[in-house]
């Protein structure tokens, strides 16, 4: 049973949106006493997804939500956008796959990052991708 | 050219210090500044310190392997220091290395590395 403390949309539509979704992450994440590899690794994922939503979804938003599971408390963030989606999912899981201008390893580098990662999509191809992310705030 | 990023010269080396967050058109000022920099002042080594930067994600990443892969085409080295303990083990745990970029602990010993001499009194 998760329960949701707190919700921030935010919309991805420029670069600098997604220095402002990663500084939000980040925030919260030190508010909260996340150590410092821990905040560094969900920034990270964060601004990995972000972009790739900017990149390959031309637009997309990030919903960033302050949960707990009664013992732990986590960051979890929602990654959606009206792109094309992904027309292989395992071969961009596995890193070095790239569509764009990049290295590839957003979603795999980003998964390993997280505890929690879920790769969505709307349709097949065609309508979107969603990435539901969790990082725990350790012990 | 932006000139947002200040360029320093120390001998035969250049050095710069990445303090704001790199975007698309800052990244690309910074390449060239580097490079025209590189031309006019015939430096032959490049300090790139990463110590103010509390997040490097892959785009970051990439720019800076490619300015060093810039450089070594003008016949300079490039040195990047200052890395964080949590910038290393992000880096490393998303599957990125940094393979083809040397790398120092601090500016002391970039330079070192370059074989720069730091001239006494």
């Amino acid at each position: 049973m998760i329960n949701v403390s707190a919700a921030h949309a935010m919309r991805i539509e420029c670069e600098n949106d997604i220095i402002a979704v990663r500084r939000r992450v980040r925030d919260i994440a030190e508010a909260r006493k996340f150590d410092s590899f821990a905040t560094a690794a969900i920034t990270t994922a964060t601004s990995e997804l972000a972009r790739n939503a900017l990149v390959h979804g031309g637009k997309g938003s990030a919903t960033i939500e302050e949960v707990s599971d009664g013992l732990r408390f986590g960051i979890r963030i929602l990654f959606q956008d009206a792109g094309p989606g992904i027309a292989d999912i395992p071969r961009a899981l596995a890193g070095g796959y790239s569509t764009a201008r990049s290295m590839g390893l957003g979603l795999s580098g980003s998964r390993r990052l997280v505890d929690e990662f879920e790769l969505e999509l709307e349709s097949a191809v065609g309508g979107g991708t969603k990435v539901l992310v969790t990082k725990w705030k350790r012990f | 050219m932006s000139g947002q990023i200040p360029i320093f010269r120390l001998g035969s080396t250049l050095l710069v210090s990445i303090q704001i967050e790199l975007r698309d058109a800052v990244a690309e000022a910074f390449q060239a500044d580097v490079l025209l920099q590189i031309e006019r002042r015939g430096t032959t080594g490049l300090v790139i310190d990463i110590s103010g930067l509390d997040m490097v994600d892959t785009y970051v990443a990439r720019i800076l392997a490619e300015t060093g892969r810039m450089a070594k085409l003008m016949g300079t080295s490039t040195v990047l220091v200052g890395m964080r303990p949590e910038v290393a083990a992000t880096l490393v745990r998303m599957g990125y290395g940094m393979e083809g970029v040397q790398t120092a602990l601090d500016l002391d010993d970039g330079l070192a590395l370059l074989g720069h001499v730091v001239p006494t009194r």
